[in-house]
């Protein structure tokens, strides 16, 4: 299967401490990759330098065979920075979105979908940690990227919220978009994914089927 | 990006309005350091101007990126994705639009507190008050945007902006003083044209640049 992001030799330093140090990895088009590791690992530096958010400091990150800053339409991040405007209203801030992504979609549908519909009008400050994750998620769903990273989609939502993500995953999996999921809901996650990748002081540990870490082979 | 600048400051109006204290405020203090010198006032009223547009800046610009840094905006935009270029041009403007709401509130007020009438008539001055602000907002979207990671970005600001605009502020106190006192000199054209030349090289390097600031 083709590649559709690939890792070479990844660095990232923070103020002198190697945050990653030359990772390897390779995801292939249509595949779902569970990241997980202690906290501290380097699961979000690697999921941030893979969407280009950040820049490594070595080595090099190619989407669908070209730099990633070139292809970054082709991909979304949804990380706990969530990059939403305070003082704008949800659907402001998504309206935003559509306007200087050039991105297409019925903004009001969307709000529904991820709850926020009664609520699109307050500004952002006013949201719960929860509601602006769900209002990340209609971000990420106007943008219906062929390449989607997760970073604790899980985080500060609830019941309907975690049920909400699990659909999402199974469409984007039906769909045979790619996706990366950083999670420490591991035991809920590693099933629906093809391939798990342990992290650990910034290199890959361990790599294998994402059933596999359930059964607890990955320890 | 320019329209997204312009409904963040409308609906954060309180950046406007504190900037423009901060102006008055600044004004005021001259005004007292004076004394009863009313010809010192009047001489000096295009610097106290100035000074007092050039330190508001500095809360502005500053806000204007904590804004962007404060949830990783300026990463969301870049992911979008969003051309940097197009970004410092909205930044840019955004900042320009409030130096230059407060410059033209600021002059009345000069005049009021300097007795200082422009003998030119309003238009050279608020000219001068528009070429002004735009190059001292280039220099500082891009300084701005430098500092909004640092620690102590509020000192690194200042630090980093005083000495790139002081060729901008000379010309732009020159002129101001020009419409005040009258032009006899003829020169008020000349540091029109050399305003305009500074917001060329500014905007330009700004628009080239900000891709190496930004792109972390």
């Amino acid at each position: 299967m083709k590649a559709a992001v690939i890792a070479a030799e990844v660095g990232r330093r923070f103020a002198g401490r190697w945050a990653l140090s030359g990772v390897d990895l390779e995801v292939a088009e249509g595949e779902t990759v569970l990241l997980h590791g202690p906290n501290g690992a380097g699961k979000t530096t690697l999921l941030r330098v893979l969407s280009s958010a950040i820049a490594p400091t070595r080595g090099t990150v190619t989407v669908f065979g070209a730099p990633v800053i070139e292809q970054r339409h082709r991909l979304a991040l949804l990380t706990h920075a969530d990059g939403h405007y305070d003082e704008l209203s949800g659907r402001d801030n998504l309206e935003l979105a559509a306007s200087l992504g050039q991105l297409r979609g019925d903004l009001g549908a969307l709000l529904e979908r991820v709850g926020l519909a009664r609520r699109a009008d307050d500004p952002v400050r006013t949201y719960s940690a929860g509601m602006r994750k769900r209002l990340s998620f209609a971000r990420l769903l106007l943008k219906s990227p062929e390449i989607t990273m997760f970073d604790e989609p899980y985080a500060a939502l609830d019941t309907a919220g975690h049920t909400f993500v699990d659909e999402l995953f199974a469409e984007l999996r039906a769909r045979g978009a790619t996706v990366l999921i950083s999670t420490h809901q591991v035991a809920r996650v590693a099933p629906m994914c093809d391939r798990a990748v342990r992290i650990d002081l910034g290199k890959v540990v361990w790599q294998g089927r994402g059933v596999d870490v359930v059964t607890g082979d990955a320890a | 990006m320019v329209r997204k600048e312009l409904l963040h400051l409308w609906r954060a109006r309180s950046r406007v309005v504190a900037t423009f204290a901060f102006a008055f405020a600044t004004l005021l203090l001259f005004s007292f350091a004076g004394g009863l010198n009313a010809d010192l006032l009047r001489a000096n009223a295009a610097g106290y101007l100035w000074v007092g547009l050039l330190l508001a800046s500095t809360l502005s610009l500053g806000e204007s990126f904590r804004v962007e840094t404060a949830h990783d905006s300026l990463e969301m935009l870049l992911l979008l994705p969003v051309r940097p270029t197009a970004i410092f041009v909205g930044k840019a403007v955004g900042n320009l639009v409030v130096l230059l709401l407060v410059g033209v509130v600021m002059v009345p007020a000069a005049v009021v507190l300097f007795d200082a009438t422009p003998r030119e008539g309003l238009a050279p001055l608020l000219l001068t008050v528009l070429l002004g602000t735009a190059s001292i907002s280039a220099p500082g979207t891009m300084h701005a945007a430098l500092s909004a990671r640092a620690r102590s970005r509020d000192l690194l600001l200042p630090l980093l902006l005083f000495p790139l605009v002081v060729p901008c502020v000379i010309a732009a106190v020159q002129a101001s003083r020009a419409c005040f006192t009258g032009d006899v000199m003829d020169e008020l054209g000349a540091w029109l044209r050399v305003l305009v030349g500074f917001n060329v090289v500014h905007w330009s390097l700004g628009a080239l640049l900000f891709a190496r600031v930004v792109e972390d």
